[in-house]
């Protein structure tokens, strides 16, 4: 008796996948799926379960269906996309500098003199002042 | 405004594409971020010193009245979070107009 194909686990693996890739295309540029990556979990849930079902098909039922060898490779994989990712986002994301120099509330700021992006000199001094309004100071990691 | 070890010229090419208006600054030898105590070490490529990201509300007295410092990286404050901060500082004593 012919076997089936056991398209299950190369599925989980491309949602794997699908969930992996999705962070940085689509949903990092949201804060609501950007600071807890709720959707990628998702992405990851559906597809390592239909891996797993593909998988446990492919074992209990080897008469019908196929994917003994390809099906443990495919979930392997998945499993590796989804422990990156989780390293990634729960582990090296983290890795920063506990700024304890940093100014505290009620201190104050630092004054700089930097140029802006046609070059002319911004000074600190000259942005605070009566009746200026306050500023925004965002320090960022740079595009590099 | 916003400071990074940016070259103007990599600002000026990120403002066209983007079309944001505020003030960008370069801070190339990352002098004014270590002042600020925002120095990561080592974690621009090439092992440049570069900022950890950080936001602050400065009152007109050039007071620090607000800092946020993210423990994660790609949890930075939202704007939504800044004007709130704003809006509960200044309004008890001087009336100030809108941060820039």
């Amino acid at each position: 008796m012919a076997t089936r194909r056991n398209f299950l686990p190369l599925a989980g693996f491309l949602i794997c996948l699908v969930g992996f890739l999705s962070y940085f295309f689509l949903f990092a540029r949201f804060p609501v799926t950007r600071d807890v990556p709720w959707a990628n979990w998702l992405l990851f849930a559906a597809g390592l379960a239909l891996a797993g079902a593909g998988i446990s098909r492919a074992f209990r039922r080897p008469e019908t269906y196929r994917g003994r060898v390809l099906g443990p490779v495919l979930g392997v994989l998945s499993l590796a996309v989804v422990g990156f990712f989780l390293f990634a986002t729960l582990v090296a994301t983290r890795q920063l500098p506990s700024s304890l120099n940093a100014p505290k509330v009620g201190e104050k700021a630092p004054d700089f003199t930097l140029p802006d992006s046609q070059g002319r000199p911004v000074a600190l001094h000259d942005l605070v002042g009566p009746g200026k309004p306050w500023v925004v100071l965002i320090f960022y990691r740079g595009y590099w | 405004m916003a400071i990074s070890v940016d070259p103007p010229e990599v600002t000026r090419e990120h403002l066209s594409k983007t079309g944001w208006t505020y003030t960008f600054l370069s801070d190339a030898d990352a002098a004014v971020i270590r002042r600020y105590g925002l120095l990561h070490q080592g974690a621009g490529v090439d092992g440049k010193d570069i900022a950890r990201p950080a936001e602050l509300l400065i009152d007109p007295s050039g007071t620090v009245r607000w800092i946020n410092l993210t423990g994660d990286l790609r949890v930075r404050a939202r704007p939504e979070e800044v004007l709130q901060a704003f809006n509960q500082l200044s309004r008890g004593g001087m009336t100030s107009p809108e941060p820039r």
